[in-house]
């Protein structure tokens, strides 16, 4: 501050504020971190949410999965016919969605459906003094609403994933089964011949990964939400824009760890 | 008596003091060096226009903000110096009715009134839950609301939920944040004999925000004005609005020509 009263920036006002908002993330994943490990842990609310997050997520998932897997397998045949390689179709569309699609769909459909949900909520809780009234009731708002929410999207993400991944397969099958009349077992063997545990491994690890991202933005977006309803529909907004741009950037990562480490 | 004695009896016998309390937001001072002192069994009404920092002042009192400067102790113990767990137990003794209600909109009135005894007490009974709602929500007069979700009340039956939730951990001081805004004046002059009510059987001490001087009149033993930050004279409602102040005297006028 100087003289006449006015705060001047170290850099310029909206880098100051870039650096502002990424230590305040930093110290809000820092606290759901030694929140999360310290009594109580709020069982029941987690398994709430596991199942609110579930619900919500089900039905778009699996009209999603099925999809996914009936295009991609019709998109990638006429491309394997040209090599007379069709049969290696069950072995690409296992590899495409056990190793990126089933985790990725699974983040993107869940930061829209759910990370929007609970910025909302927070959001809402937030300027109707709701999550101040858990305080002074001596109720920790953080470990009862971050920390179940948050634990809850790490759990429940992978389970749909995993999901999104078998229906992704079924849908590749439906496709395989009317061109050429392949039986389920013979698909299967040949899906997963060319999966290995990294893949398995990399697509769990991932979809924690995002799980935790979706939950922690949406949380931390709703719970820092102000300017009454207007403000409750940015939190909304920007959990779903920071939650995207943050699983792009994660899944970029984790690729190239994976490739690494399976090529070395 | 001596000075020094009576501030001693004073200070022993007082649930809240604040000396030289500061704060503000940004270039705005709120709160410009408060002093004042909440005794056992008192209810004292703070007056003041929207803005004046009422909600601040008893905001910081339960620990939700902090003093730029100042001491605040209430129940013996520094608010600003407590770690997590003292503050919650801290807060346990003190009662915080918003003006919004605050209730939880996700829950129902029983659920409202449950969730902080289930969450402070975790040993307690379901049925020793439900006899402690239900006794609560009959002192306030809304036993047949139990099932009924915030968004199917009205106003004033959102405060007298809210009042009841803030009944149910029994606390031994009652903060009421604005308790009659924004209702009718008779559903006011309901809020305002229940507050008396419950004041009574809880036999707690109370501080009433306010910008409503029937409200001040009515609940508040000691009344004092909140102008730009500082106290103007406080005391009994007569003391307060004989004083020759503009400011008090405005406030008056508008109250009454209302």
């Amino acid at each position: 501050m100087n003289n006449s009263g006015i705060k001047k920036n170290l850099f310029s006002k909206g880098v100051d504020e870039f650096f502002i908002s990424v230590s305040k993330a930093y110290k809000f994943t820092a606290l759901f971190f030694k929140e999360a490990f310290i009594r109580p842990f709020h069982l029941r609310e987690i398994f709430n949410q596991c199942f609110e997050i579930g619900i919500k997520a089900l039905p778009l998932i699996t009209l999603t999965g099925f999809v996914v897997g009936i295009v991609f397998t019709k998109q990638s045949r006429p491309s394997l016919e040209e090599f007379g390689a069709t049969s290696w179709l069950p072995s690409l569309m296992g590899i495409a969605i056990v190793r990126a699609l089933g985790a990725l769909v699974t983040a993107l459909i869940c930061a829209g459906k759910v990370g929007s949900g609970i910025g909302a909520e927070l959001g809402s809780m937030n300027v109707t003094e709701q999550i101040d009234a858990m305080e002074v009731s001596a109720i920790n708002p953080f470990k009862y609403l971050v920390v179940t929410r948050v634990a809850a999207t790490t759990i429940t993400i992978p389970v749909l994933a995993l999901y999104c991944s078998f229906l992704g397969l079924y849908g590749s099958y439906v496709n395989v089964h009317a061109q050429e009349a392949m039986s389920l077992a013979t698909f299967c063997q040949n899906a997963f011949s060319s999966i290995t545990f990294l893949d398995i491994f990399s697509s769990l690890f991932k979809s924690i990964v995002y799980g935790f991202t979706i939950g922690i933005v949406g949380c931390y977006m709703g719970y820092n939400a102000t300017q009454g309803t207007r403000g409750v529909g940015k939190a909304a907004n920007q959990a779903v824009v920071l939650s995207i741009f943050l699983i792009f950037i994660e899944e970029i990562v984790i690729v190239q760890v994976t490739n690494w480490i399976r090529y070395f | 008596m001596e000075n020094t004695e009576l501030h001693t009896i004073i200070k022993d016998e007082s649930v809240i003091s604040i000396n030289g309390l500061y704060k503000s937001f940004g270039d705005v001072q709120v709160l410009d060096g408060i002093d004042f002192t909440l005794l056992k069994g008192e209810n004292f009404a703070i007056l003041g226009k929207s803005g004046s920092g009422k909600s601040v002042l008893i905001k910081i009192i339960v620990g939700l903000l902090k003093p730029d400067k100042g001491e605040v102790i209430v129940l013996g113990q520094q608010v600003d110096k407590l770690n997590r767990t003292e503050l919650d137990a801290l807060r346990i003794r003190v009662g915080f009715s918003f003006q919004s209600s605050a209730l939880y909109d996700s829950m129902n009135v029983y659920q409202n009134l449950a969730f902080p005894l289930i969450m402070n007490y975790r040993d307690l009974s379901k049925k020793e839950v439900s006899k402690a709602v239900e006794e609560v929500l009959e002192s306030v007069g809304l036993i047949d609301k139990l099932y009924q979700m915030p968004s199917d009340l009205s106003g004033g039956q959102r405060k007298r939920v809210g009042i009841a939730r803030m009944l149910i951990l029994k606390p031994e001081i009652m903060l009421f944040d604005e308790p009659t805004a924004g209702l009718d004046p008779i559903t006011s002059s309901e809020i305002i004999e229940l507050i008396n009510e419950v004041r009574k059987q809880n036999n707690a001490s109370s501080l009433i925000i306010t910008h409503d001087l029937t409200c001040a009149k009515n609940t508040g033993d000691r009344i004092a004005m909140l102008f730009e930050g500082k106290f103007l004279k406080p005391g009994t409602f007569e003391e307060v609005f004989d004083i020759d102040n503009e400011h008090i005297k405005g406030f008056y006028n508008y109250n009454f020509i209302r």
